[in-house]
């Protein structure tokens, strides 16, 4: 006799069971009551011909039925799926490698610095949507995939929105990702940007910055996006963005910002503009890259919890990984309704990042002397490097004048700037955008000026020079 | 008796215990699909841990995660298909599956689904189209028919609709397949030929909304709301012999051919290759003359 097994705590009584039985075994109890629905009962198992037509439609899984022709070639017919994968060796995060780039010098773009950088980092999966001025690091990444030996995919993606997805998937199958735009691109990307946040997953996302807002002007360098890529996505959260100033550093800061997104398994945007993008210097290759990998998790360890930044397993190994981007608990379960489970994520993707300014934070000082200055300059990115020229200027006419430049623009390096400006008698920020760095220096002192250009040209030694004056006199 | 192997009692391995019973509502059509998507994966015998299933917001994003004990990455709203797609791309031995509802896959997603479908990219894709957003309240949906009452179309849908498969095989899927889940049989053969597809795959299944769809349209009752699936799908063969006018308001069901390959089930019978070589996982082809081309 056919045996009908009903799982009453799953059944949420639609009874399309009772209804598609064509022998009517099923019936609903009207006599009892569970859980707020009468359940269904196997009235008559006698007369049930196992075909199965209430177990293949019920939406809760709640029925099975076992009988004749159903459990026993079931049994025998399952094969034994073949062992996964083994899990990966864990990697012990730092290592260091050869040169992907035969070491030597070179005379490259800012882009295709960002680009050989990538490489050197590891980097093995790209996948961009056309945009000047960053389509330079995608030709060149696309170029350079193709020569290089190892998996690598290149993706040329119908949008931005769609790059960054597929940057987050390829990072959870184990790749290391990046992608590369500029401001407008930006902007589509910072839903996807919350989604990497959320889920802790390693990316790089480059920005060439352009003068914007909107479509701007495509082939002009500016800095308006300094707020747009810290605080773009919605929600609470922090997020690591590095600033170069030379071919050098799109070279370098690019290896940073790989190894700082996997050690942290959080997004890095590397945040540069036309200016450096398109500069073409000089640029040494050392012959060995120090690049962290990220650690798997050594058994059963939480993806999403337990440490400050958990280890990331990979798809594909057996893990039977949730990934949402929904508030979820250490093993990724969603606890959408949990204050506390919120509470916790929220508070462990700052605090990953904050309690550990020491390995992310970089910056510099030029010609900062320990006497004391007559005034400090403050810039980032391009607009560094003519800040210094204006330094220089006016150690010529006489006066102290130092440069301090953030390399992590964030978190800004606050503590730093505050060292150097208590030696400062006036503090002046300089860049191409109308105060958006301003008001993070004004944090830390308070009567600090700015001066900033938004026109599309760079900013000259000699503008930052008379508005320096301006402030001294 | 059936010539299912599966039966619920083995799928309860494929799925998480611990979040059951499902957070659909009664009757729910999504939760007929998930059963015949796991006695499709369990009649093929496929390790779940090469599985990886992706999906977006919604009811249907929710079919995968967290009942589904396999890979799982539960995505932001339409871009299931392209987070995807980078997985697939970069691990071509993952079974990529993608999960959507209308809502996801046709309307904010309707970009990255017909771009997928061009680049044949290797991954299943499933609508499960209810023709409602069901999660966020009953708004029409572009798979919505005319005159359908919603919650923001009060005195009836005046927009046509998308047919999902004619617009997917018109952008080049190499697999296009259409079924409700009250045709539950050969929905979970479809899944099956889907699955072992190499290419893109995609099928859409009907599937009702008791909650949204049937409370505005009075037909609230999941029985009833099913009965009216199995009379709106016709198949194929019989749809071939209506005229438009007959055929209007009806889903041809069954499977579709594609431009490319042309029917891929009398391809499958034939024994002829059903699909083209998957999206290329690397960018750049051999130069002339190295694969003496």
């Amino acid at each position: 006799m056919p045996e009908i097994v009903i799982n009453r705590e799953w059944c949420k009584g639609c009874y399309i069971c009772v209804s598609v039985c064509p022998r009517h075994v099923l019936e609903v109890d009207q006599e009892s009551f569970d859980h707020g629905i009468h359940p269904v009962v196997a009235a008559r198992p006698d007369d049930c011909t196992v075909c199965r037509q209430c177990e293949l439609l019920c939406p809760d899984l709640a029925i099975s039925v076992l009988g004749e022709g159903a459990e026993t070639p079931a049994a025998e017919a399952r094969v034994e799926p073949a062992p996964g994968p083994a899990p990966r060796p864990l990697p012990a995060g730092w290592t260091t490698v050869a040169s992907p780039l035969p070491a030597g010098r070179y005379f490259l773009q800012g882009d295709e610095a960002c680009a050989e950088g990538a490489i050197a980092a590891g980097c093995n999966f790209y996948a961009g949507y056309p945009i000047t001025p960053a389509s330079e690091i995608m030709e060149r990444i696309c170029a350079r995939f193709a020569e290089l030996p190892g998996k690598r995919v290149f993706a040329q993606m119908e949008d931005e929105i769609a790059s960054i997805a597929s940057c987050i998937g390829a990072a959870w199958a184990g790749a290391k990702a990046m992608t590369a735009t500029s401001g407008p691109g930006i902007s589509l990307m910072v839903e996807n940007l919350g989604y990497a946040i959320i889920t802790e997953t390693p990316l790089v996302i480059v920005d060439v910055q352009r003068a914007g807002p909107s479509t701007g002007q495509a082939t002009r360098p500016g800095q308006g996006d300094y707020m747009q890529v810290r605080w773009g996505a919605h929600g609470d959260y922090e997020i690591i963005v590095l600033s170069p100033w030379s071919v050098g550093e799109m070279y370098t800061e690019t290896i940073r910002a790989f190894n700082l997104a996997e050690r942290f398994r959080v997004p890095v945007v590397l945040l540069t503009d036309e200016g450096v993008g398109h500069l073409r210097e000089n640029l040494t290759i050392p012959p060995d890259v120090r690049i962290f990998n990220r650690i798997g998790p050594s058994d059963r360890e939480p993806p999403f919890g337990g440490r400050p930044v958990p280890p990331m397993p990979v798809f594909g190994e057996g893990h039977r990984l949730l990934v949402t981007g929904s508030t979820h608990d250490e093993w990724g379960y969603r606890r959408t309704s949990s204050a506390k489970v919120q509470a916790e994520l929220t508070a462990r993707l700052c605090t990953k990042i904050t309690d550990s300014l020491d390995e992310i934070l970089a910056s510099e000082t030029y010609l900062c002397d320990d006497d004391g200055l007559d005034l400090l300059l403050v810039s980032f990115g391009f607009t560094a490097r003519s800040a210094l020229g204006a330094a220089r200027m006016a150690r010529e006419a006489g006066y102290r004048v130092g440069l301090f430049r953030p390399r992590t623009v964030w978190p800004f390096p606050a503590e730093a700037l505050r060292a150097v400006a208590a030696k400062s008698a006036c503090v002046l920020v300089a860049e191409m955008n109308r105060g958006q760095m301003l008001r993070e220096v004004q944090r830390v002192v308070p009567d600090a000026r700015g001066y900033g250009k938004t026109d599309g040209e760079v900013i000259a030694p000699g503008e930052i020079w008379a508005a320096a004056k301006e402030w001294l006199r | 008796m059936s010539a299912n192997t599966a039966t619920t009692a083995s799928i309860r391995e494929l799925i998480r215990p611990e979040v059951f019973p499902s957070t659909m509502c009664p009757g729910c059509g999504h939760g007929i699909l998930m059963g015949a998507i796991l006695r499709a994966v369990d009649e093929l015998g496929w390790d779940m841990r090469r599985m990886l299933f992706v999906s977006g917001i919604g009811c249907a994003g929710w079919i995968p995660s967290p009942h589904i004990a396999a890979d799982t990455l539960h995505t932001t709203h339409g871009r299931p298909i392209a987070f995807a797609t980078g997985a697939a791309l970069f691990n071509p031995d993952l079974h990529v599956v993608v999960i959507g509802g209308d809502g996801d896959i046709a309307a904010i997603g309707g970009n990255h689904l017909i771009h997928a479908a061009r680049r044949n990219v290797h991954m299943t894709v499933i609508c499960a189209n209810n023709q409602i957003y069901g999660m966020t309240g009953g708004q029409v949906t572009p798979t919505t028919d005319i005159g359908t009452i919603t919650a923001t179309t009060p005195r009836g849908n005046e927009e046509p609709p998308f047919d999902l498969c004619r617009l997917v095989e018109g952008a080049g899927a190499s697999f296009v397949a259409r079924w409700s889940v009250y045709h539950i049989r050969p929905l979970i053969r479809t899944l099956k030929e889907a699955f072992q597809h190499v290419g893109f795959a995609f099928v859409e299944v009907l599937s009702p909304c008791p909650t949204q769809w049937g409370r505005r349209n009075q037909l609230a009752d999941p029985v009833a709301l099913l009965e009216r699936y199995k009379g709106l799908c016709v198949p194929k063969d019989r749809a071939a012999k209506m005229t438009a006018e007959e055929l209007a308001g009806l889903f041809g069901g069954g499977w579709f051919w594609s431009p490319r390959l042309g029917n891929w089930g009398a391809a499958r019978r034939e024994g002829r290759p059903t699909s083209l070589p998957p999206f290329p996982t690397h960018p750049h082809q051999p130069k002339r003359g190295e694969d003496g081309r």
